[in-house]
């Protein structure tokens, strides 16, 4: 437990300044974008040089970057996001609305295409070579070369047009007042498609790790004693091969956490699921600065949040790896 | 019932579809109008104001235009092309001075309150006037407004004023919202702005963000027996290619504004159950316009710009990047505009040999990789059409020795650049003709327009003649003489070419074959819906 307090220790006192980078970067590269929020609205509005002068006075536009990059982190020191210039509403209640929706997507996601990746990892690593192994590596790899939003979209017209088995999107059915159970089993049907097309992209590079890993581990001295002693192939396969593979996939589930939060912008808009990803999209368009970096901190938060949690299960999976080596 | 569910082939044959629309009476379905149902539609974009009265923009009045209602609604058939709705009447002293406005009685917003001559006298002077991105124009020298009675509100104006274009913005303008509910606090700061209340057969129900909006029907409403449906769901689609599929799955039962795409409406109209309708927007007509800039030295010589205009081929172009949904432009003013359209303006037909004689003449003589010089392009990226288009004028520029180089931005950055730092030397835009050519039209080519302000001259175009002739419609009272000035406005714009007009195009609808009384105004998407209805 000591290990585990070391290690957050140490990388709290890190994420401060990985966060303060993050936020400083993503303003200074919203400010080279061209055009303002203001800029952003008008092109649905139009209007005269008043009322533009106007809007850039209310929003606060009309001050230097810096004053308003010194004002943010002002703010942010005493944890106030501020103010949406499009919802105009706080932020931080504009982002709670989304982040439930993202986690769950994301969430899902990893788990099919970790938890499907891995076995079917086993599955053709445990047999190197055989047919199974080479059928799921190039199937495997033939999707993860297929972009998101096509397999978002083919999924939408085979189980939602054609087949009509599934919503074509949306988290939950409109206006449709259910709850409890109901609304349980209502959002999980919306989520199958929009998981399916996010998680199987993912799948194939667990799915390697795994089959690579178990490839290198069937070399070991420990597994030709196992043999030696008898051992059932099941039984090798699991308790020593996979077991000895499963490590790196650990690492992986960390990196990947950040791509999956990129790739669920795609996957969201596709589904018109309401998430992070495509309130992320929608503050870039209308250039809304304070609205992106609190995404974006949100975001930074949670990835870091998520390797924390590898690294510490690392710990404890791995007694080679001590507090010391693990923040490298 | 198929007078207007079109297909393809009797579009690309009549591009003149957008002209004889306007005469077309609206058709009824042969059903009769059922009452109940709930009406699901994509909406691809959600507004954060949905106050009309402050935004009079499409987006904003697809939504609350059901719920919030304007004096007077466009109409195919009424008298100069309006409809009453919350005033029964309307009036223009000979002076220019005053509108009288006579109100419609026992009207009830939907909080129970009544309806009076006080909120129109609120909308007009305290949001109209100084807040809305219209008004602020055309309602600039709105002094006061009078009300003798709760159902008379008498406009005052300091300046003379032509009832034309105030009747003319009456539709878009005039949108009128309860003063008991706005005179507390400021006014852009309302919670009413993000939940609209209004006098319209549907109330504000339910907005959640990303997900949907929900308009529940108003018992109460002054239509007799309106409005017909329970409830309308907008549910927010943001890619372009979910309304389709959705349209397709029943999951949605219309998506107005082009929301399935252009490319897409020939399969979709091949499925059971499904309409197409180019009907129902001839009161929003976009226009594809060339905008120049005429800071650049070549293209401040008329020359040059004549052969830029010689060089489309405006028959291609809306063929090819608006499948035949669209007409050919010939002028500043759409051809579907029933009261000042001129054709008698200069034509300029495509002929690529002509375009390089005039440049020839010009003195810009081809060198030797056969390029004249070259310019920047900057296609609007709002619509695919846009885009498409300027992938285009790339191609037909290069005709006749032009090497234009497109630049593209999204949108916040192609407003800078174009109406802010003017580092562009032609662009791509889509203009609305908003049915009189005072309200956002003569801004294009105007002189003396601060730097900023989109969708105007940002061109660095100088005509005092035709400065002259603007301000002088301006201030014409006579309607026949007024509409006169703005047909010589459209001849002086295309014998000089400040821009080039090359296309006007509307919307089209998809919606299933049970959805009643669509299209019957040339502002359907955005009217209040009282009388659509779900059948069977």
């Amino acid at each position: 437990m000591n290990r585990a307090l070391t290690l957050i220790r140490r990388r709290l006192v890190g994420s401060i300044f990985v966060l303060l980078i993050v936020v400083i970067g993503t303003f200074l590269l919203l400010e080279a974008a061209p055009g303002d929020a203001v800029d952003a609205y008008i092109v649905s509005t139009g209007g005269d040089a008043g009322m533009i002068e106007l809007l850039r006075h209310r929003w606060g536009l009309d001050q230097s970057e810096l004053t308003r990059l010194a004002n943010y982190l002002w703010a942010l020191l005493h944890l106030d996001l501020g103010q949406s210039v499009t919802f105009s509403r706080p932020i931080r209640d504009v982002i709670l609305e989304r982040l439930p929706t993202t986690l769950l997507l994301m969430v899902s996601a990893t788990a099919l295409s970790f938890g499907l990746g891995s076995a079917l990892g086993i599955y053709a690593g445990a047999r190197p070579g055989s047919f199974r192994d080479r059928f799921l590596s190039i199937g495997s790899l033939a999707l993860y070369a297929v972009p998101g939003f096509w397999l978002g979209l083919v999924l939408i017209v085979v189980f939602a047009v054609d087949l009509r088995w599934l919503p074509i999107g949306g988290i939950e059915t409109l206006a449709s007042d259910k709850t409890g159970l109901a609304r349980a089993v209502d959002i999980a049907a919306h989520l199958v498609l929009p998981v399916s097309a996010l998680g199987f992209i993912y799948l194939a590079l667990y799915l390697r790790m795994m089959r690579a890993g178990m490839a290198e581990a069937w070399r070991q001295d420990f597994v030709l004693a196992a043999r030696a002693r008898g051992l059932s192939r099941r039984r090798i396969v699991l308790a020593h091969v996979a077991r000895n593979a499963l490590l790196p996939l650990i690492t992986m589930l960390g990196l990947q956490s950040a791509q999956m939060l990129g790739g669920s912008v795609v996957i969201e808009s596709v589904f018109a699921v309401p998430g992070l990803g495509r309130l992320a999209q929608e503050a870039v368009a209308s250039r809304d600065t304070p609205l992106l970096l609190g995404i974006i901190l949100t975001s930074a938060v949670l990835v870091i949040a998520i390797n924390l949690a590898v690294d510490i299960a690392y710990a404890f999976l791995d007694p080679r790896v001590g507090a010391g080596e693990a923040g490298a | 019932m198929s007078d207007f569910t079109i297909s393809r082939r009797t579009l690309l044959s009549g591009s003149a579809l957008l002209l004889a629309s306007t005469a077309m009476p609206a058709i009824g379905w042969g059903q009769t109008p059922k009452k109940g149902g709930r009406l699901v539609l994509a909406a691809d974009s959600e507004p954060r104001n949905l106050n009309p009265a402050i935004v009079a923009s499409n987006g904003v009045f697809f939504i609350s235009s059901k719920i919030v209602e304007t004096l007077a609604e466009a109409s195919f058939d009424g008298k100069d092309g309006l409809e009453p709705r919350l005033a029964l009447s309307w009036e223009g002293a000979a002076d220019g001075l005053s509108v009288t406005f006579k109100l419609r009685d026992g009207v009830k917003w939907h909080d129970g309150k009544p309806f009076t001559s006080a909120d129109v006298a609120f909308s007009a002077l305290q949001i109209w006037k100084p807040l809305q991105n219209l008004g602020r124009t055309v309602f600039k020298d709105l002094a006061s407004v009078d009300t003798p009675d709760d159902l008379t509100a008498v406009f005052k104006f300091a300046k003379p004023t032509p009832f034309q274009l105030i009747r003319n913005a009456l539709p878009a303008l005039s949108s009128v919202v309860p003063k008991h509910i706005y005179e507390v606090g400021k006014i852009e700061d309302n919670p009413a702005n993000n939940a609209p209340i209004g006098t319209g057969p549907f109330k504000f129900g339910e907005y959640k963000a990303g997900q949907y909006y929900k308009l529940t029907r108003n018992a109460d409403y002054w239509g007799k027996d309106e409005p017909y449906l329970d409830e309308i769901i907008y549910q927010v689609l943001p890619d372009r290619t979910s309304a389709a599929a959705a349209l397709e799955a029943e999951e949605i039962q219309l998506a107005a504004f082009s929301a399935v795409p252009l490319a897409d409406l020939d399969r979709i109209s091949k499925v059971p159950g499904l309409k197409v309708i180019s009907k129902g927007y001839e009161g929003l007509t976009y226009q594809l316009v060339v905008e120049i800039n005429h800071r650049r030295k070549e293209l401040a010589d008329l020359n040059v710009r004549q052969a830029i205009a010689h060089a489309i081929d405006k028959d291609f172009v809306v063929k090819t990047v608006f499948l035949g949904y669209a007409a050919i432009a010939t002028g500043p003013v759409p051809k579907n505009d029933p009261q000042f359209y001129t054709a008698d303006v200069p034509t300029y037909p495509f002929d690529v040999a002509k375009a390089n004689d005039l440049l020839d003449e010009a003195g810009y003589i081809r060198a030797d990789d056969g390029k004249r010089f070259a310019l920047r392009l900057l296609p609007a990226p709002y619509f695919n059409e846009t885009k498409q288009f300027g992938d285009y004028l790339r191609q037909a520029l290069a005709a006749i020795g032009i090497d234009a180089e497109i630049v593209n931005n999204d949108s916040a950055a192609h407003i800078k650049a174009v109406y802010t730092d003017h580092t562009f030397d032609l662009a791509v835009g889509p203009p609305v003709f908003r049915g009189d050519p005072a309200i956002s039209t003569t801004i294009l080519v105007q002189s003396g327009i601060p730097d900023g302000v989109p969708f105007s001259n940002q061109g660095g175009y100088k005509n005092e003649a035709l400065d002259a002739l603007i301000a002088k419609a301006s201030e014409t009272l006579d309607t026949t003489a007024r509409t006169g000035l703005y047909k010589e406005f459209q001849k002086q714009v295309a014998a000089d070419l400040p821009l080039i007009n090359v296309s006007e195009w509307s919307f089209i609808s998809v919606a299933r074959d049970t959805v009643g009384n669509i299209a019957n105004n040339p502002r359907w998407a955005v009217s209040n819906w009282a009388d659509t209805y779900l059948a069977g």
